[in-house]
């Protein structure tokens, strides 16, 4: 039985792929020294970013963190914007200011890259306060992950969302460790959409690694807020199979764990199911793997290209009107 | 021109900015129903509605971050914090996110944001709601932190604030709301950055700002009984600092106490010292002197809380021990 249309699902995969094989690429990259400072890979848990920002149109407003590189590539930010960023070069979509926990589109209203755990969610609290005050029909989509949940500003942004019925679409991707900790090490109470409806918010869990699962639970979610319903949390139970960043013994988990959740990569799993469904033939897998290779590698020509800011504008945007 | 209190020309610019700019709204804990802890906002919600004179939870972080938010989005909101002890609640809000935005964005994101909150002690509250933080605050660049002393100011900096397209804090010394000026209700934004000579004389400058501008004045009249006519400087922007106005006054006078309720260490008073070395060093006839709270948390009864704090009397003695000292 075919769930889903031709054209659609290879798009939900094409963009899956990028991430994947951008990442591969960056982690590469930053061996051979071209990125610095941290990068936090998203592999393992692309299928979140490209289920959940399906729901989402070109005036919702995203904010997200500091393993947010999926996020960017799906809402449109060019990969050679988004790579010219890690490098640290003016081309890239923060001028390279922030490297790859902060990346920024204002025009594709992409709100960042926050590497403050839990500082984004009050920013889309308040974004969201914005729209509905000035009469936009829009949904603020918040991504963090399970670690945000310890912070009180988790809890104080659910509280005032759903107080003032704010448009946010909460996207908790638990990839079930905050950074080293596991969820039952530092949460009384696991169950994360329980502490949603503590404040009142509907809440949802899914299948983080089943992306047309992900596309559903967030059209449905998205929906809820755009109809005025106020704001909704959706868990994405999910897995990162690389280290948190990019130097990480890992001596938290097992290599079982790790193995297992591989055995249910997003990729693989999305990619066998339309083989069995017939909507994907050999042939276009090698044309799609062949677009994102070359995509990938023009981002890099672009970064590699790309004009260091020059060192007489350090404190240029400091301050709109002066310098600091 | 209106006498006015500082709560009420803190009050009529808040009204002027609601009414004229449907971006602007006022959100904070009790600025709503209860009228603000001060009473800087009572009578604005009904003339306003909840919309626009919003009350928050207790959830400092968060309603400063969904300042940020809004500002993002569009609008200008006016944020305010109770006591800038809970401004520290919201630290990451104002630090990691409004001061940053800006640049961390490459020049794409503005933070046209306005934070309040009072700040400072004398009202034997204690070390939790007592003390002046505001020079940590300056610290921050992508601030702007004013601190206005007077009625007119209180209401032209604010005015000022909301027209600037980055964030700004306003720190209110809590001493300052019943105290009464001269406002004009027709008069436009102040202007950022600049210092005002509070009062003319050439034998020390006094530099102050906030709630010591009135010990600042007080001091000076007593020194003027004695002959001596100090130059009291009101800094009214302490990021950025009048630089050129503090060293203007030094060169008329040679002689600077800098007067801060801050803790001397680390303090604002000795940015501005710093400043006064690296570029009015020649023109000292004596080393700058600070006076500045003792270096304790602020102690609750009153003769501790006097004693912790600057006052006349000390800038005096302070003043009399200079002009002691062969120029």
């Amino acid at each position: 039985m075919t769930l889903v249309e031709r054209e659609h699902a290879l798009g939900l995969l094409r963009q899956m792929v990028l991430i994947r094989r951008f990442e591969e690429k960056a982690a590469e990259l930053y061996t051979v020294g071209k990125i610095h400072g941290f990068l936090h890979l998203y592999i393992g848990e692309e299928a979140v970013a490209v289920g959940a920002m399906q729901a989402l149109t070109a005036d919702d407003a995203i904010v997200a963190t500091y393993r947010e590189h999926g996020q960017a590539l799906v809402r449109g930010i060019p990969a050679g914007a988004v790579m010219a960023e890690m490098y640290g070069k003016a081309n890239g979509c923060s001028r390279g200011r922030g490297g790859s926990m902060h990346l920024f589109d204002a025009s594709r209203r992409f709100y960042g890259g926050h590497a403050i755990v839990g500082g984004g969610l009050p920013v889309a609290v308040g974004l969201a306060l914005a729209d509905t005050l000035q009469g936009r029909r829009r949904v603020t989509a918040c991504f963090f992950g399970d670690g945000a949940v310890a912070e009180g500003e988790f809890h104080e942004s659910l509280n005032l969302a759903a107080l003032w019925k704010l448009p946010v679409l909460f996207l908790c991707e638990n990839n079930l460790y905050a950074m080293g900790t596991a969820l039952a090490r530092h949460q009384a109470q696991p169950d994360i959409r329980l502490k949603a409806q503590a404040y009142g918010l509907p809440a949802d869990a899914v299948d983080g690694m089943d992306v047309l699962a992900v596309e559903a639970a967030a059209r449905r979610a998205a929906e809820a807020v755009r109809g005025g319903a106020g704001p909704f949390l959706l868990e994405a139970r999910t897995y990162r199979f690389r280290a948190h960043s990019m130097y990480d013994p890992e001596l938290y988990r097992t290599r079982d764990e790790v193995e297992q959740w591989k055995a249910r990569d997003p990729i693989a799993r999305f990619t066998a199911r339309l083989r069995e469904w017939g909507l994907l033939a050999d042939a276009d897998l090698a044309a799609l793997e062949a677009s994102v290779a070359a995509e990938i590698e023009g981002a890099i020509a672009e970064a590699e290209a790309g004009p260091w800011e020059p060192v007489e504008d350090l404190t240029k945007d400091v301050y709109a009107r002066r310098t600091p | 021109m209106t006498k006015l209190t500082y709560r009420d020309a803190v009050r009529s610019a808040l009204r002027e900015a609601l009414a004229r700019d449907p971006r602007v709204f006022l959100m904070g804990e009790d600025v709503g129903r209860y009228g603000g802890a001060y009473a800087v906002s009572r009578g604005l919600l009904e003339e306003f509605g909840p919309d626009r004179v919003r009350d928050t939870p207790l959830s400092e972080s968060t309603f400063v971050g969904a300042g940020v938010g809004a500002a993002l989005g569009g609008l200008r909101p006016i944020v305010e914090v109770m006591t800038v002890n809970f401004s520290l609640l919201a630290l990451d809000q104002i630090v990691n996110n409004a001061a940053t935005l800006r640049h961390m964005s490459g020049g794409q994101l503005a933070v046209p944001l306005v934070i309040r909150m009072a700040t400072g002690a004398g009202r034997q509250l204690a070390a939790q709601h007592s003390h002046s933080l505001e020079g940590w605050y300056a610290h921050i660049p992508g601030l702007t932190v004013l601190a206005p002393a007077t009625p007119a100011d209180a209401r032209g900096l604010l005015l000022a604030a909301l027209a600037e397209p980055d964030p700004v804090l306003i720190f209110e010394h809590a001493t300052l709301y019943p105290t009464e000026g001269e406002v004009d209700e027709a008069a436009g934004p102040a202007e950022i950055g600049r210092a005002a000579v509070r009062r003319a004389g050439d034998a020390v400058t006094l530099v102050t700002y906030g709630g010591s501008l009135p010990k600042a004045l007080a001091a000076a009249d007593r020194l003027a009984v004695e002959g001596v006519e100090a130059e009291v400087l009101d800094l009214r922007s302490l990021r950025p600092l009048d630089t050129p106005a503090i060293l203007a006054s030094l060169a008329k006078t040679h002689r600077v106490v800098v007067v801060d309720e801050g803790w001397r260490t680390g303090s604002l008073a000795a940015e501005v010292s710093a400043r006064i070395m690296e570029g009015g060093f020649y023109d000292l006839d004596v080393p700058v002197a600070r006076v500045c709270s003792a270096e304790v948390p602020m102690p609750y009864p009153k003769h501790l809380e006097d004693a912790a704090l600057p006052q006349a009397e000390t800038i005096v003695a302070t003043v009399r021990g200079m002009l002691r000292r062969r120029g």
